[in-house]
Formats: C-alpha cells, structure tokens, sequence
C-alpha cells in the first residue's frame, strides 16, 4: 500500500462519498461557530426550513465584539451587541451549547476548543473563521470556512472539497534559548511568502517542532493561513495525548484508551510523498519583527527596515513601497530604533497560559517605558485567566503597568472598542498586521509575548535575550 | 445562487497584489447580520477619507479621489482586474459579498487566497485565473484605453478583448457546472443522506469516542 501522510490518513477517513467531478463529499466531526460568521448562516438555515444535522457536533462562543472591560454592563454598541444576541438565540432555538459572554468557559473559540477537548486528534473540525488551522496542532485536519459552508455543515455535517496538495516544512535542530513558537512561524512565513502554500495543506514537522509544547505547536499552526495554507497540522506524539486527558469533552476510561491507540498512528507514514518540501534550521531563527503590512514582510530583530529599491520584482517592490508609507518607516532603519505607543498581549496566536506566563516572565519587577500609552494583555479564555491569576501573573502585570482585561478578540482586529488610534504603533502578538487590522490608520508589528513584554518596558523593539 | 453565463463590463483594475479581506471590507462591517449592504463600504479604507461606521450615510463621506474606484472613467464596472493572492486574510464571506453588492459579477488575477476564491464561487461570484503575462497585458490595455470592456464567456472558458483576443481559463468542472445553472451545494448534498447516515454509522463503531459529547 502507498505511504500516506497525516493529511491523506485524514482526509481518507473522513470521505463520504467520492464525487465524479474529483470533489468529494467529507464530514466535518466537530463545528465552531461564533457570532461574526453565524448569523446569516442560521437565517439560511432557517429560510429553508432545514434543522442542523448533528447539535452535538457544534460548539459556540462570542469572542469578537465581546468587552474586555466592565463585561457586567454589557455591550455599549449595539450593532455589536445584536449580533452577539442573535448568536444566543439561535443556539438556544437550535439546542447547541454556547459559552456566552458571561460564561467562564468563555473565550477566543481557537482556545478554547482545545481547551476543553472538544477538538481532539483525527477530527475534521471547521469554523467561520480562517484561524481554524490552529487546531491542527494535535494531528486534527482543520481549517476556516465561509458563511455559505457554515450553513452546508450546520445542515448536512459535510462539505464539498477538493483535495488540497501536501507540503512538508520541516524546522530541524535545537531551538536556541529565547526563541519561541512565534519566531519559527513568523521565519517560516519570512521564506515561503503569504502566498507559499496556497492550495496546499502543510504539515510542520522537524524535530525542533517535536521539541515545542503543544500550546507552541497551536501558535504555529494558527498562521498557517498566514502562509497561504488553508490548514496546517503536525503529526501526534506523548506531548499531545498528555495534552487531551481529562479534558471536559475528551473520552474517558476504556474510550480513552482506544482512542489514544488510533491517535497514535496519526503521522505521516517515513516514505510519504510531499508535493512541496521546505527545510529550516532552527538555530538560524532570531526573535522576529515584522516591519510591513503582511506577515511576510518579517526580519529579525538585530535586522532594519528592508530597501524597496534593492527588490527586483516591480509588483513586490511596489508593495514594499505602499508599505512603508502606510507604515512610516524608512529603509535602512533599525528595528530597535522603532519605538512604540501601545502593546497589545492577546489572541488566538498568543494568549494561552504558556504565552501569559513568558510575557510575565520578562516584564516582573520591570516598569511599562514612559512612551508606552497602554500595555494590555488579554487572556485567551477566562479558563487561562483564571489559571493566570491563580499563578499570580495579573499581578505581575498590573504592577508593571499593563492592563488586565477580560477574554476575547480584543486589539486582534479591533471590532469591540479595544483599538488602535490613526498613525499609533503597537508591537502586537496577533497574526495580521494588514492595514487598518488593528484600527483605521494603526501599525501593526507582530512579534511574539516575550518580545511584546520586552518592547513594553523599553518602549521600543529590543532583543529579549539582551535584556 | 445567482447564475452566470456570459458577461461583457467595463473593467476596473486595482494593481497591488496581496489585497487581504480586511482591505476588501473592514471588520466593523462585520457586525452586520445581514448579506447585503456591504456595496458602500467596499475598500473602505481606500475609498474615503474619513473613517466609516456601519449605519452612517456613505454617501455623505469625503472620497479619495486618488482611489480607482472613484474615478469616473470606472463607474459601473463589473469586472475587477487584480494582483497576486487577491482576497487573502479572513474567512469573511463578507468580502464577495461586498463585491457583489457593488456590481462586480467577475475578478481576474493571477492568484487567489484559497478560501477567498472558494466563497465567490458560492455566490455566484466568479474568479478567473489567467497567467502574468496576460493580466500584465489586461492592466496595460485596461489603463489606455477608457471604456475598456471585456467578455467572459463562462461555458467556453474564455475572455476576449474588444480587439478580439481570447484568453482561456481553467476552471473546475463541479463549479463551472453550480455557477452555469445557479444551484444551491446544500441541495446536492441533501441527495446523499442515505450514505452520510451510513458513513455515521461505521464511525459510531470505529471511532465512537466522536459522539460523546
Ligand atoms: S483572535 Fe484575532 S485572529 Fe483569532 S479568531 Fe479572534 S479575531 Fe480572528
């Protein structure tokens, strides 16, 4: 029999039917949904007098307009607020469990799916929402999908696709001190481009990857889509079945055990044919900065601001030079000479316990620098504030002069009223850094938590192993 | 879904590669819980001067009359000409949704995001690709020539110039086929219950722990 890889094996095991066409009808076991990309897809649903197929497969949360302040009062825009609204009464019309806003369960549906063990190993999971690739982490074959598709899995628990093509990267060699989960992602989108795996589903492998906690592996895959991929995954080992037990939704008992025998076997076979290979050095990586207005435009942080001038394709160097002038920066300048106005600690990249817990790490006993107009960290889920707190990290924060808040999207893409003002600059461990992501007119560089930490208390980019 | 057969428009070309959905549409139009609407805020950020909000008059707002969109000579295109990787960022369907609403029924680049390209199709939206030398060319045409129109021919797979050359593209049979005949994915699918329920059943056995909760 051919050698597969972990894609084919779940794909495979996830075909319905083979359409004549070459698309094929694949089932989806679990379903996200939160309240930006639902509701028109319930009204669909409800149009066609059509109910869902499988309430047990969804799982909802509002996590993009929710407050992270004052949540007790309520949300102050009421477009934001009707929305969050109709996400509640449609679950409670249709039965499906939601952790609503003042559940503590509640948070960014990235983080907490895993979380609670309601993505496992080997599922098909799906939600209107491209960061869906994050739960690919733990061998799971998952991806983001439109309202349209929200609306077809609701009411068949399936989706028509296309197969896509298999790409390996591989990142080989010990990951030096300092160097995060962050940086390997941000390198690897560095290299291959925003557009590097498009039509492909990658599978990040290399023993540095094996040497990152599962929490780091789900930030390398979340940007997956960063780099074109409409998923991204990596193959299961002990780290990512410790991870699952006794999870509230994963199985127990002799289910357990059977389970962990079948997830076992979820890597790619030793001879598997990639359509697309790529290879890093893990002791290359530096901590990482980007500079532009997309996740490609990266260089390290000893690095400066790249030369539009020295670039040979017109397209690229026109967008470098859109960039630097949406972005106020000149060529030639070095990224520690950039300073900051507000620091923004959260997302579904970057706002786990492992990554509060590094942010916290560099920035206690330390003072927010005097340029620095907010500092913020936002908790993935009020599970890993709880456990934040529990640890004492909020205070570590406070002291040093950052802001605690409450568990969402937040700065990430600034729907609720956390945003940045025209013209301000923020070092940000989010995923995008488009124009506009962050706010009307705010610049946006992605770094990683400690890095974010660091360039708080200095109030500008600095290399956080100097500090 | 709306159908599309055969379509002859005026061309608008926007020459910047990776246009992401956030440029298409900005997310404080996402709190809309509706699908229509979205036409006046299409590349919002580009388009006006003074920052939008959902619920305002946008015809009331400062335009950008540097923005391609704005000029005249564009008014009432129906095919958007475009860069590399058009579409990428979000899963917003938002983002045809709002070229829909404006009056584009066809883009043309080189490459785009898969998830972008995959939620046009299902809004009967349709997204072609041709290589770089031709949409090099396009551009070039599209930008001399006011009034540059061009014909989509969907069944024959072709767009021809108005000095009559013709591109081919490739398009995928299932999709050429939904979008030719306006048929709605969920409908089809529906035809197969028989063999979802039992596709469900061997994985309630093999895999039972799937089903727990
Ligand atoms: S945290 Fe940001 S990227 Fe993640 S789901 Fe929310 S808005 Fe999307």
């Amino acid at each position: 029999m051919a050698e597969k890889t972990l894609y084919d094996k779940l794909w495979d095991a996830h075909v319905v039917r083979h359409n004549d066409d070459g698309t094929s009808l694949l089932y989806i076991d679990r379903h996200l949904v939160h309240e930006v990309t639902s509701p028109q897809a319930f009204e669909g649903l409800r149009l066609a007098a059509r109910k869902p197929w499988r309430v047990d497969a969804n799982l909802a949360t509002a996590d993009h307009n929710v407050p992270t302040t004052d949540r007790a009062r309520g949300i102050a825009d009421p477009v934001s607020r009707l929305q969050v609204e109709t996400l509640d009464r449609n679950c409670h019309d249709y039965g499906i469990t939601e952790f609503g806003m003042h559940d503590a369960r509640q948070g960014i549906v990235h983080v907490i799916g895993p979380e609670q063990g309601a993505t496992l190993p080997g599922m098909t999971v799906v939600c209107g929402d491209s960061h869906t690739s994050t739960h690919g982490a733990f061998g799971a074959l998952a991806f983001g999908i439109g309202t349209s598709e929200v609306e077809h899995v609701l009411a068949t628990q399936c989706l028509i696709l296309k197969k896509a093509n298999n790409m390996r990267v591989r990142v080989e060699g010990k990951i030096p001190p300092g160097i995060t989960a962050k940086d390997i992602v941000l390198a690897i989108i560095g290299r291959i481009g925003t557009a590097g795996g498009s039509g492909h589903a990658i599978e990040f492998a290399g023993n540095a990857i094996g040497q990152l906690s599962v929490e780091g592996r789900m930030t390398v895959c979340n940007m997956a889509i960063e780099a074109g991929a409409r998923a991204g995954m990596i193959a299961v080992d002990e780290k990512t079945i410790e991870y699952f037990r006794g999870r509230p939704y994963a199985p127990k008992g002799e289910l357990w055990d059977r389970a962990v025998l079948t997830w076992r076997g979820l890597t790619s076979d030793p001879d598997a044919k990639f359509d697309k290979e790529v290879a890093l050095n893990a002791a290359d990586i530096k901590p990482q900065v980007t500079w532009g207005t997309s996740p490609e435009m990266v260089v390290p942080v000893d690095g400066a601001v790249p030369d539009p001038d020295q670039e040979a394709d017109s397209v690229k160097r026109g967008s470098m030079q859109q960039a630097l002038k949406y972005m106020d920066l000149k060529p030639g300048t070095p990224m520690r000479a950039i300073s900051l106005d507000k620091i923004f600690i959260g997302s579904c990249t970057n706002s786990r316990i492992e990554d509060l817990r590094a942010a916290a790490a560099v920035v206690k006993g330390k003072k927010v620098a005097a340029n620095i107009k907010l500092a913020m960290v936002v908790p993935g889920s009020g599970l890993v504030k709880a456990q934040a707190e529990k640890e004492g990290l909020d205070k570590i924060f406070r002291e040093a002069g950052f802001e605690w808040r409450a568990p969402g999207c937040s700065m990430c893409l600034a729907m609720n009223a956390d945003r940045l003002e025209p013209g301000e600059r923020c070092a940000s461990t989010s995923n995008r850094n488009f124009e506009g992501r962050q706010g009307a007119g705010g610049r946006t560089h992605l770094v990683s938590p400690a890095m974010a930490a660091a360039a708080a208390i200095t109030g500008h980019f600095v290399d956080v192993r100097e500090l | 879904m709306q159908k599309f057969e055969k379509l002859t428009g005026l061309v608008m070309p926007l020459d910047r590669a990776n246009v992401d959905t956030d440029a298409i549409i900005p997310k404080q139009y996402l709190k809309s819980i509706k699908r229509t609407g979205f036409g006046p805020s299409l590349f919002d950020d580009w388009r006006y001067l003074d920052p939008g909000e959902p619920g305002m008059d946008h015809s009331q707002r400062r335009v950008n009359p540097g923005f391609v969109l704005n000029q005249p000579r564009y008014g009432g295109a129906q095919i958007l000409l475009a860069r590399d990787n058009f579409g990428c960022g979000s899963s917003r369907e938002h983002a045809p949704w709002a070229l829909m609403d404006y009056g584009f029924r066809v883009i043309i680049a080189p490459s785009y995001a898969d998830i972008f390209y995959n939620n046009s199709f299902k809004n009967g939206l349709l997204p072609i690709v041709l290589d770089r030398a031709a949409v090099d060319q396009l551009f070039r045409e599209t930008e001399a020539m006011p009034g540059y129109r061009l014909t989509l021919d969907l069944a024959a797979q072709t767009v021809t110039t108005p000095a009559g050359k013709v591109f081919k593209f490739e398009i995928d049979a299932f999709r050429k086929h939904c979008l030719l005949n306006g048929l709605d994915d969920i409908g089809l699918t529906l035809q197969h219950v028989d063999e979802i329920r039992a596709y469900e059943a061997r994985r309630r056995k093999e895999a039972p722990w799937l089903f727990t909760s």
